[in-house]
């Protein structure tokens, strides 16, 4: 656990897991969340890299305040990083409104929306 | 002239056919004349010339009875033919030296030497070709006698057989366009809309009746975001299923380029570019297409070269007017947006030419000054459409065919105040302003979340008003105020009988106001061909059912409404909206 802040600023803590990076993402998720999202990304797929480099990758929104539309850019960019690599992604944690804003962005067709983080982690039908 | 091909010639051989028949012991017809001279199919004497002959039949028949079957094309124009039709019996083809003929050249070098006219009212039905005789004698006087006496038999039989065959060919031709008429009429109505939406304040109402060839006229209501609606009539030129399958390409492309580009030039000149690369050569497509605004009674319009809508106004009827070419003739063209304001009571009638170019018994034009005399009358949406439909079979007369397909579209400001009147009844719940600094927006955002929480209002609608007016205050402070902290962003919120209003004003003046964006495409952001960013009108006009621009000097202002109730609105969880868009 690491980079965690209070104060509203976005931020991502890593936490590796059987075959998963899961990311999970504090406070606002907007423009101020760019860098630490990136970085947290690299980091946390760069410590998985023994296993092959095929850990999916997930979205833990359940700490975040609020998802804006720079935010939804962050999203997108990290899913097409993912994609490249070859990885799937799955989100976890999203409230109604931000699901259904998931769901007219297409980004649910693109990555895996599950209910609780057990299912994103061991979900192994890929979305990617 | 086109060369009319007729299988003229069969010409028979039997090998120990020397004797000249008598007449009393024929009448079983070409078989019983005499002969080629003999030989194998593959080797006749002079049967091999310049003109296709087969040995078809002769190879499946016994050795004694082989025949070959030639075909000669004889041009309508050969004067040959008019020499055959006058003939008086069979005519030796060695005593018409001075003819320049094809098919009298082909007919020798085949080996011919008497040819039997089969005529019929005048008319050259056939001819009846014979070689030499095995004997070497000419034709006897017997011989030809005989010969005419079968050819004024087999003459009129032979017609029967055509006009027989004839008759069936039409029978399946008819059958075959019933078919394909049933076809595009398929075509057509799977492409209509079963039902037009609901736009509060608004009538709108729809007639189309195929003619009984099937044109391809279409008409369509395209709900785009921001809660507007695209209107359309169009009119594929050419009838039957090729009308129809441009016509249903036509609206498949409407249909995807309307809620990306909202303009209705914009959608037309795309459509016209994806057409031109499809479209048969002699096909175009007229199309009229509006945007009207719901809310505040504004209608935006294109015209790809179709009939004139006609608009009922308290001072009279006037035509909505714009310039643009037809749909699928030239790529690149750009087509002229106009505007006009409805008020309460006004309506447009929007028609295909089927109903303008009507004609009457005395081929008189039903025209368009009737249809805009008609447009003028006080008869509301189905009532207006009667109407016209009775003036109509009153000019044309009862029982007479419909030409043309009919399309009628009514669109009807039904709003019994003027449609901006709310203003009248709105409270004002809160007014507050906000620095422009990056992370204000959820400021404002909390602002406007605190004002209305005395408001029944559920969850999932008070979550979208909170993301429409964070990303509505982003924009003012970013591209609006330009991120200057001492210019303020400006925010009302005010609560009509059924709905919440939220103003955001800021000092950017019309520069501010974004261009129309199209609709960030994710498949493409994720290949790269589109920035990740872009996402902010996109959701502002998504979690609202409405939102207008205006701009008052440097005053621009973002006017967001939601509807209080889910009744007043298409759009809520579990729909699919937004996906299509």
């Amino acid at each position: 656990m690491e980079e965690t802040r209070d104060s509203g600023v976005g931020a991502a803590t890593v936490v590796q897991m059987p075959g998963a990076v899961v990311l999970q993402l504090h406070g606002n998720i907007d423009r101020t969340a760019t860098d630490a999202l990136t970085t947290a990304y690299e980091r946390g797929v760069a410590e998985q890299s023994g296993d092959g480099g095929r850990a999916r990758v997930v979205l833990d929104f359940t700490d975040a305040d609020y998802i804006n539309s720079s935010g939804i850019a962050i999203v997108v960019s990290v899913l097409a990083r993912a994609r490249g690599e070859g990885r799937a992604v799955a989100a976890t944690g999203l409230t109604e409104h931000y699901r259904h804003i998931f769901d007219i962005t297409r980004l649910s067709d693109f990555m895996e929306v599950c209910p609780d983080l057990d299912t994103a982690v061991g979900s192994s039908i890929g979305s990617y | 002239m086109p060369q009319i091909a007729m299988r003229v010639a069969r010409l028979v051989r039997r090998d120990s056919a020397s004797r000249p028949s008598p007449p009393d012991s024929t009448g079983t017809g070409v078989g019983e004349v005499p002969t080629v001279s003999g030989g194998d199919p593959g080797t006749p004497e002079g049967l091999n010339g310049h003109v296709p002959a087969t040995g078809d039949e002769g190879a499946q028949r016994a050795p004694g009875d082989s025949r070959v079957s030639l075909d000669i094309d004889i041009a309508p124009n050969d004067p040959i033919v008019r020499y055959f039709q006058e003939a008086p019996g069979a005519v030796e083809l060695s005593t018409l030296r001075l003819f320049t003929s094809p098919a009298l050249d082909a007919m020798r070098a085949a080996g011919v030497v008497l040819a039997v006219p089969l005529v019929v009212t005048g008319e050259l039905i056939g001819l009846v070709l014979l070689g030499p005789r095995l004997s070497e004698r000419a034709y006897s006087v017997d011989d030809r006698r005989l010969l005419d006496s079968l050819a004024s038999y087999a003459a009129p039989a032979l017609r029967m057989g055509q006009l027989a065959e004839e008759q069936k060919a039409e029978a399946l031709r008819r059958e075959r366009i019933e078919q394909e008429l049933l076809v595009a009429q398929l075509i057509q109505q799977q492409f209509l809309p079963k039902s037009l939406p609901d736009l509060p304040g608004w009538a709108l109402t729809a007639f189309y009746r195929p003619a009984r060839t099937v044109g391809g006229d279409f008409y369509d209501c395209i709900e785009l975001p921001g809660g507007r609606a695209m209107i359309v009539v169009g009119d594929v030129t050419d009838k039957g299923v090729p009308a129809a399958l441009v016509m249903a390409s036509t609206h498949s492309l409407l249909r995807a380029a309307a809620p990306r580009l909202r303009s209705p030039g914009a959608t037309l000149a795309q459509v016209n570019d994806m057409l031109c690369g499809d479209i048969p050569a002699h096909m175009f497509v007229t199309c009229f297409a509006l945007v009207l605004d719901p809310m505040n009674g504004r209608i935006e319009f294109a015209n790809a070269g179709h009939d004139l809508p006609y608009l009922r106004t308290a001072t009279g009827v006037v035509e909505l007017r714009a310039t643009g070419m037809p749909l699928g003739l030239m790529p690149g063209m750009v087509y002229e947006e106009a505007t006009v304001q409805l008020n309460a009571g006004e309506q447009i009638l929007l028609h295909s030419d089927g109903l303008a170019e009507a004609h009457d018994e005395s081929r008189q034009m039903f025209g368009f000054p009737r249809v805009a005399e008609l447009a003028g009358r006080p008869a509301r949406g189905e009532e207006l459409i009667d109407l016209c439909l009775s003036e109509l079979e009153r000019f044309s007369g009862a029982g007479h065919e419909q030409e043309d397909d009919i399309t009628l579209v009514t669109v009807e400001c039904t709003k019994s105040e003027a449609p901006n009147s709310e203003g009248d009844t709105l409270q004002e719940l809160a007014r507050f302003e906000v620095p422009s600094e990056e992370g204000n927006e959820r400021l404002a955002m909390a602002k406007v979340a605190s004002a209305v929480a005395d408001i029944e209002m559920t969850q999932d609608r008070l979550e979208r008003l909170k993301t429409a007016v964070a990303e509505t205050t982003m924009n003012a402070i970013e591209h609006g105020n330009e991120g200057r902290a001492e210019v303020p962003v400006e925010l009302t919120v005010l609560r009509g009988p059924s709905t919440i209003v939220v103003t955001v004003t800021d000092s950017g003046g019309a520069r501010a106001a974004p261009a129309i964006a199209e609709t960030p495409d994710l498949t493409a952001k994720l290949a790269g061909l589109q920035r990740p960013r872009g996402w902010g009108l996109f959701l502002i006009e998504h979690m609202v059912d409405h939102v207008e621009d205006t701009t008052e000097g440097e005053r621009h202002t973002v006017r967001l409404t939601v509807h209080l109730q889910a009744a007043d609105s298409t759009r809520d969880y579990g729909g699919s909206d937004g996906r299509d868009a």
